[in-house]
């Protein structure tokens, strides 16, 4: 009955023929393997994102006025609405970082060499795509993170050389974010990107399939443009397998675990955010990225400023450029990883790299901590043991937010150095320069310190050894003022 | 009535005709594309036009003056010159505004001169602290420490009326408009 109908149909369309072709075209027999899996698991988390973005699309109202209450309402009215955006975000963070590891799999096994330059530049902006989902995601979600993230935005545009104002107008739809910003994002997140998305899918997999798959690479065993293609026929027709059923299994496997894993995460952490309401006026906020542009948050915060405009605007231009050309410069030879040494270091290097910045990016020290301490008590074991006048010390401390920066008997902030050991490290005379003139990243106090206040916090600063060190001096201090 | 003859498609007529009907496809439709391509040009651009940012400048008041204590830094909010119904919160921006002398004031952007994050006034270490990368600014906006090159954005204002007015509608960004309005910010130059 089925077979029946399925005549009738493919009689009239005629894409059996077609389907059977690409799905048992012969692979080699050895990419029936986990670590080809990557590729078709991002694709199925795609469709997930469009299923489940769809979804979200009949509740979620792009409009400034009324975006953060048609999220509340879809986390707490809407029935289930809470986990189909759960599903979204979370589908978003697996995407992205299965993309990479198809990535990191492309270029350990040199799958991006002749003939498959092409296909792995259409790679690199299904990467840019997948990124730009992620961005665009995060501004739908229109909170103050949302708010504050397009400010950081514009202001990178607005270093472009000359035309910086005008690049800002056009990514904001007008002088300001405001409520033609977020429709702005809206067309970018569900109609331009995702369209651009399935155009190049469609070009990457037709050149997998018209390729063919990249083989298991042997140590030895070199890509040369004269000979490779004849090379490839002659291993799949003497060592090859049908793609469905044999290779397509894991990816079936790991396809349906991929998705259980983004239902079980939705599940149990839930959606993410709104975070607070997207009014500019509330500025006791922290904006801070999502996930995967928590590096990019870390580099701002640790570039010399001098370097960071270049980096800003230079630096996507840049790697991009080098995405780009890698199958240009190493289009042949050796494929295998374990020939490969610099391949393998350079994506140790980048991931070291990123890795580092995003858990730098997660505790963020060089953030003042602006929960200032200014009200609250002075913390006990500060006062004990000491005279009147460091005690005066203590209170000018935690009253002038000097712990928004430095921490003191592990309580503060870490964007300057804790306070628990300064007398070790600086002299009387030292201490008052440093916290009257400032330099080496910390705002001079002179001007909102009294004379008084700065004798006390100096006190205290003196009292803050560890014990058993003795305070730094200056050794050409008891010459100076000896009577002799 | 014409026979129903087939056409010989290699007749050169036939050929010449193509030809003629191919050249006038490609030119019709090189005109339409060009035509649809204008206004869709256009209209995107549409934001960026110099008039269009000068346009949504205007004077917007801040409130009375003597909601401004002398010797205070305060936070005020305004609704932006030119808005939309459905811009909702996002309407309305916030600024911080120093009284230094009855009739002297500073009127500083909330956003960090690095990255635009909203800066908050401290009033007891009078520093203003930027809280995603660690940007710091003195009480009169100059860069104390941290990533920003240079002081807060600063609105140009006006005494009218008993009243605080400044220019707004525009978002602080790096650009000539507003370092234009930073004239004075380097003592020493």
């Amino acid at each position: 009955m089925i077979r029946a109908a399925w005549g009738w149909l493919d009689q009239r369309l005629q894409v059996g023929a077609t389907i059977h072709e690409a799905a048992t075209h012969p692979v080699p027999s050895r990419t029936a393997s986990w670590w080809y899996v990557f590729g078709s698991a991002s694709m199925v988390l795609f469709a997930l994102q469009v299923v489940t973005g769809i979804c979200l699309a009949l509740v979620y109202v792009p409009s400034a006025d009324q975006a953060f209450q048609s999220l509340e309402h879809l986390n707490y009215e809407q029935p289930l609405g809470w986990y189909l955006r759960a599903m979204h975000g979370w589908g978003s963070n697996f995407m992205v970082a299965v993309v990479l590891l198809h990535m990191v799999q492309v270029v350990l096994f040199g799958a991006y060499k002749f003939p498959r330059e092409l296909t792995w530049i259409v790679g690199v902006f299904l990467l840019l795509c997948t990124l730009g989902m992620a961005f665009t995601g995060q501004i739908l979600r229109f909170d103050q993170d949302a708010y504050w993230g397009l400010g950081i935005g514009a202001s990178i545009a607005g270093r472009t050389p000359v035309i910086g104002p005008q690049v800002v107008q056009v990514m904001l739809g007008g002088p300001i974010i405001a409520g033609e910003t977020l429709t702005r994002f809206f067309a970018l997140h569900v109609f331009v990107v995702p369209g651009a998305l399935i155009g190049l899918l469609c070009v990457h997999l037709l050149m997998v399939i018209k390729l063919g798959i990249n083989e298991w690479p042997m140590p030895g065993r070199l890509v040369r443009r004269k000979t490779y293609l004849a090379e490839y026929d002659a291993l799949v027709h003497k060592d090859g397998v049908p793609f469905v059923p044999v290779a397509f299994t894991r990816d079936l496997v790991f396809g349906g675990a991929i998705v259980l894993a983004v239902m079980a995460c939705a599940a149990y952490f839930g959606p993410f955010g709104p975070k607070g309401f997207p009014d500019p006026t509330i500025v006791d906020t922290l904006p801070r990225p999502d996930y995967f542009f928590l590096w990019l948050f870390s580099v701002a915060s640790l570039l010399p400023p001098h370097l960071e405009t270049p980096a800003l605007l230079v630096g996507p231009v840049v790697g991009i450029g080098l995405l780009l050309a890698l199958p240009f410069v190493a289009g042949e030879g050796e494929k295998s990883w374990r020939r490969r040494p610099m391949a393998v270091l350079t994506i140790v290097l980048v991931a070291v790299s990123f890795g580092t910045l995003t858990r730098l990016g997660t505790t963020a020290p060089w953030s003042p901590v602006m929960s200032a301490w200014s009200s609250a008590p002075v913390p006990a074991a500060q006062l004990q043991g000491r005279t009147a006048l460091e005690r005066q010390g203590a209170l000018v401390l935690q009253a002038k937010q000097c712990r928004n920066c430095h921490e003191l008997g592990d309580e503060g902030g870490r964007r300057g150095p804790a306070l628990d050991d300064v007398a070790v490290r600086l002299t009387r005379d030292q201490l008052i320069r440093q916290v009257l003139q400032g330099g080496g990243n910390m705002p001079a106090y002179g001007n909102s310190l009294s004379p008084a206040e700065t004798t006390a916090l100096v006190a205290f600063l003196e009292s803050c050894a560890p014990k058993g060190q003795k305070p730094a001096r200056d050794s050409a201090e008891p010459v100076a003022t000896s009577s002799r | 009535m014409p026979e129903d003859t087939p056409r010989d498609p290699d007749a050169p007529q036939s050929k010449e005709r193509r030809s003629v009907l191919l050249t006038l496809g490609i030119a019709l439709n090189a005109v339409a594309g060009a035509l649809v391509a204008a206004p869709i040009v256009g209209y995107l651009l549409s934001a960026a036009k110099r008039e269009r940012m000068l346009k949504s400048l205007d004077w917007v008041s801040l409130g009375a003056l003597d909601t401004f204590p002398e010797g205070q830094t305060r936070m005020a909010t305004f609704k932006n010159p030119t808005t939309h119904v459905w811009d909702g919160a996002t309407a309305t921006i916030p600024c911080w505004v120093r009284r230094t002398a009855a009739d002297q004031f500073q009127v500083f952007a909330v956003n960090c001169a690095h990255l635009g994050c909203p800066v908050r006034w401290f009033p007891q270490s009078a520093l203003f602290m930027c809280p995603c990368h660690g940007g710091a600014y003195y009480a009169d906006g100059a860069r104390a420490s941290g990533p920003p090159h240079t002081g807060l954005f600063k609105y140009k204002y006006k005494i009218e009326g008993g009243q605080l007015w400044i220019v707004a509608g525009m978002m602080p960004t790096p650009g000539h408009y507003w370092t234009s309005n930073d004239a004075g910010r380097k003592p020493c130059a």
